[in-house]
């Protein structure tokens, strides 16, 4: 079979002018937010969040409970308790050593929302910590969108608002200076300045999840970067005792 | 190149400094390396330890599970099983369970378990690893009139008696080991972890 | 060198061994009784260092070598397996992946020394082409290594180049279909690519470094001041601007080594992905290939003739240039024929020209990391010229040239591409246009044009007899 060369050469034109065939930058500045993947206390409400309102949909499948267990701090059973509600085909509930895969088959997630919810374990080095935290915090009601909510970071999003009942509903406004801005019409059980911290808490729990060893990675270094000085030093007052005999 | 003026000591001092410094800083990343080669979280997880639920082994019986890619062998035995142990000491390599990588503290009695009626062993010859054969009945033919029940691996000839203890002047050296296990209730045993946890 | 050994005569297991095998003789040969010039300055860390780097990403390769499974369903999996469940893989794999780019680093800045002090220059010649091939084989190394963990940059990145190659008139789709092993990029690719990057390619490296280092031992190292040491020996036929490679070059040597590990280990430790350059964030989802990433620049290392690609309209024509602008590194022994080696003693002229390649280089380097528009394709395209302006330039300078010549060729050369300018004249684009013009043209006139009225500044200067200090 021969590929067709109008085919073979439009690819090899891609490589002359990168096209865009997604979904361009969000159109929104991004909000920063500051997360601490030290912040044990953080980390563990972030994961609460996390395993009651994601991973019905979404899987962490490159990530094991018993890792995140241990690394926030929690006890096998704790493990078991707050966050392993999958089972195995004997209907048991899954090893805390498995693998955070999920029920929902993607057959399934294409059919409810059009496009299978993607695996959020890289997440937020796919996407950034900015970009997560003001998405989670921009849906808005749109009757137009078959779900009944859009989203200005990522415009047509196949996704409900899985926090409403925390943030509640919001609409978008006029701002008055020409712009729009996000008002909460029915407010959730959390306030503004609550739901932010859940969030960041949650986004912080995403950022850990991606890179687990983060943290650890930055202490390590430091000890590695104080050996290599005293090794440099070494090194460098060596050099200059041998080169007294280079004239 | 003029050798006037060198200080030797310094030099030999510097010397020595910068390969112990050097040397420390090669063995400190030798060892993520050595350490990467470790058995995996994936194979941990796979390793984990297994319930084993003994209330539905008849009297005599004996049911097979897998840890760690190994069988692993759980027999309810009866009392006339048991009452043959003590008889044939003479006849055993390490009657007392004196090798004391062979099985855990707990199991080191005349049954080599926690609750006599109830064995469990790791299902592999200790000559090279082959899977005996379960061999029960009492005075089986090619096996003698005096066999009180046990084990028989096919590979070598090695027999193992009804505790999994290995007989003398045979390939198997070592008995049967008694892999780490404990009772979580009455009926469910966890093997793979003692009960104060771990494996070793 | 046999009276070396033939002193070295002795008991113990040196000497049995050097009985048998030239253990003592290649020490001394290579290390202890190898003279370098005594001069070497900064710019002659970067080959120890290129050799560190070949160790460090053989060892770590190997490892990951270990737990990478080269299958497409699975090696986006096992990427994260070893990131995640592997002791320590992580460190293993950021070095692995740092070690690339810093690989590049270091051969870029060892590739400069040699433009800086005219080190392939004769007798080096040889140990220039190997050197460039070495580069050659360390792209195709570094283009196959990037496929394997089959994210979305690994594989459209892959898509793209390999690609190129179905630009090649007549024969160029069967040839891309015959290299992906399939009829798009897939499981048949990753293994071929598994199996170039972790055994064919580095073995060729290989062989290709040790001929490098053969005939830099036999004809002797370069200096900054480009002074043979060999032309003045003392009594003992000891160079007497030499120094024994050991220990003087190991303990200095030793010292770059500290430095490079500090830097290298402070991004594999604060900032593996730098910020993008060195890990795209994109390679985090797994190769689909059904839905191509916003923007597909190559790795850094590669935009600079990637850019050189996009410059030419023409996609065969562009990969031509694309081609040439690795291909004429080989001979750049016979473009300079100037027989003053070291730029300290070289003219203004040819200082400015080289400085202008380093700018150009960079330039072109960030442009393709770009996403393409007027400006930034204007600028490419202008740049790209420059690239190859630096060629002629560095064969115009080869030696002093008539005010005739100079001008003449100034005027051609301009001439050529403002006659291509004249053909693609966009009216909207006017100003952008005559404001890029101006940036070959200034290059061309002050390297050229400028040197006839102030003779001083396209004169080289003598080369002293001996190194200086």
């Amino acid at each position: 079979m021969k590929p067709p060369l109008i085919a073979i050469l439009a690819l090899a034109l891609l490589a002359l002018g990168p096209v865009s065939l997604q979904a361009a930058a969000p159109s929104v500045p991004l909000d920063r937010v500051q997360v601490d993947v030290t912040n044990q206390a953080s980390l563990q409400r972030g994961a609460q969040l996390y395993f009651n309102y994601c991973m019905g949909c979404h899987s962490a499948q490159y990530m094991r409970y018993n890792r995140v267990g241990r690394d926030l701090g929690l006890t096998e059973n704790q493990v078991i308790d707050s966050m392993i509600f999958t089972t195995d085909e004997d209907g048991e509930l899954v090893n805390p050593g498995s693998l955070i895969t999920n029920a929902m088959t993607s057959a399934y997630g294409e059919e409810a929302f059009g496009v299978e919810p993607p695996d959020l374990t890289l997440v937020a080095r796919v996407r950034g910590e900015d970009w997560l935290y003001t998405f989670l915090r921009s849906f808005y009601l749109d009757e137009s969108r078959p779900l009944g909510v859009n989203n200005p970071v990522f415009e047509n999003v196949g996704m409900p608002h899985p926090l409403w009942e925390l943030q509640g509903w919001q609409e978008k406004r006029a701002d008055g200076n020409g712009g729009v801005r996000l008002q909460v019409v029915e407010p959730g059980s959390m306030s503004g300045p609550e739901y932010d911290r859940a969030i960041r808490d949650l986004v912080t729990f995403l950022s850990y999840l991606a890179e687990p060893i983060q943290a650890d990675r930055q202490r390590i270094g430091i000890i590695v970067m104080l050996f290599l000085l005293v090794f440099l030093v070494l090194a460098y007052l060596l050099k200059k005792e041998y080169w007294k005999d280079v004239h | 190149m003029a050798n006037e003026g060198v200080d030797r000591r310094r030099r030999r001092f510097l010397v020595a400094a910068t390969t112990v410094v050097g040397g420390a800083g090669v063995a400190a990343l030798a060892t993520p390396f050595v350490a990467s080669l470790q058995p995996s979280a994936r194979a941990q997880a796979a390793g984990a330890p297994v319930e084993v639920n003994v209330s539905q082994i008849e009297p005599g019986q004996r049911i097979s599970v897998g840890w760690r890619g190994r069988p692993i062998w759980v027999v309810r035995r009866t009392p006339e099983m048991l009452d043959l142990l003590p008889g044939i000491r003479e006849r055993l390599r390490d009657p007392d369970s004196e090798v004391i990588t062979q099985q855990p503290e707990y199991a080191r009695n005349q049954y080599r378990s926690i609750n006599p009626e109830i064995l469990v062993l790791i299902g592999l010859c200790t000559h090279l690893g082959c899977s005996p054969a379960f061999r029960p009945e009492v005075g089986a033919g090619e096996l003698g009139a005096d066999w009180p029940g046990g084990w028989l691996c096919g590979c070598h000839g090695s027999r193992f008696d009804m505790a999994g203890r290995t007989y003398r002047n045979q390939p198997a050296a070592l008995n049967l080991e008694v892999p780490p296990h404990h009772y979580l209730s009455d009926n469910v045993i966890l093997v793979g972890e003692h009960a104060e946890g771990g494996t070793a | 060198m046999a009276g070396n050994t033939a002193d070295k005569i002795q008991g113990g297991v040196l000497g049995w061994v050097d009985a048998r095998f030239p253990l003592s003789q290649l020490w001394n040969e290579h290390l202890a009784h190898y003279y370098a010039p005594k001069n070497f300055n900064f710019w002659y860390y970067f080959g120890s260092l290129a050799l560190l780097v070949l160790v460090i990403q053989i060892v770590t390769g190997i490892f990951l070598t270990m737990f990478f499974k080269p299958d497409a369903e699975l090696a986006f999996a096992s990427v994260e397996y070893i990131m995640r469940d592997v002791e320590w893989g992580w460190l293993i794999r950021y070095m692995h992946s740092t070690g690339a780019s810093f690989f590049f680093v270091v051969v870029y800045l060892h590739m400069f020394r040699a433009l800086l002090y005219g080190s392939y220059k004769k007798p080096r010649e040889l140990i220039w082409i190997f050197g460039v091939l070495i580069y050659v084989v360390l792209m195709a190394e570094a283009f196959a290594g990037y496929l394997l963990p089959w994210g979305q940059m690994s594989y459209w990145g892959a898509q793209v180049i390999v690609n190129l190659f179905a630009t090649i008139p007549y024969i160029g789709p069967e040839l891309v279909t015959w290299i992906r092993g399939d009829f798009l990029l897939s499981d048949a690719t990753l293994t071929r690519f598994f199996a170039l990057h972790v055994i064919a390619l580095p073995l060729v490296l290989l062989l290709l470094i040790v001929a490098h280092i053969i005939a830099l031992h036999e004809v002797g190292s370069n200096n900054p001041d480009g002074v043979e040491i060999k032309a003045n020996k003392d009594e003992n036929g000891v160079p007497l601007d030499g120094i024994r490679f050991h220990p003087y070059y190991t303990v200095k040597d030793l010292v770059g080594v500290g430095v490079f590990l500090i830097a290298f280990f402070a991004v594999v430790f604060f900032a593996p992905e730098m910020g993008g350059l060195f890990l795209k964030p994109a390679n985090m989802i797994p190769a689909n290939p059904l839905v191509t990433p916003d923007l597909i620049p190559p790795v850094w290392y590669f935009t600079s003739f990637y850019s050189v690609l996009r410059a030419v309209p023409d996609p065969f024509l562009g990969v031509i240039a694309m081609g040439s602008a690795v291909v004429i590194l080989f001979f750049l022994p016979w473009i300079d024929r100037n027989p003053v080696k070291s730029t300290r003693y070289r003219s203004f002229a040819h200082k400015l020209n080289l400085a202008v390649f380093v700018v150009t280089f960079v330039v072109l380097g960030y442009l393709g990391l770009q996403q393409v528009t007027a400006f930034y394709s204007e600028m490419t395209l202008r740049f790209s010229v420059m690239y190859f302006l630096f060629f002629w330039l560095l064969w115009f300078h080869s030696r002093e040239r008539s005010a005739v010549f100079s001008l003449a060729s100034f005027v051609v050369l301009v001439g050529v591409y403002s006659l291509y300018d004249v053909t693609r004249f966009d009216p909207a684009n006017a100003l952008l246009l005559y404001t890029a013009w101006l940036l070959p043209t200034a290059y061309l006139f002050v390297t050229m044009v400028v040197p006839v009225f102030a003779r001083n500044l396209g004169r080289d200067r003598p080369v002293p007899e001996r190194v200086t200090a």
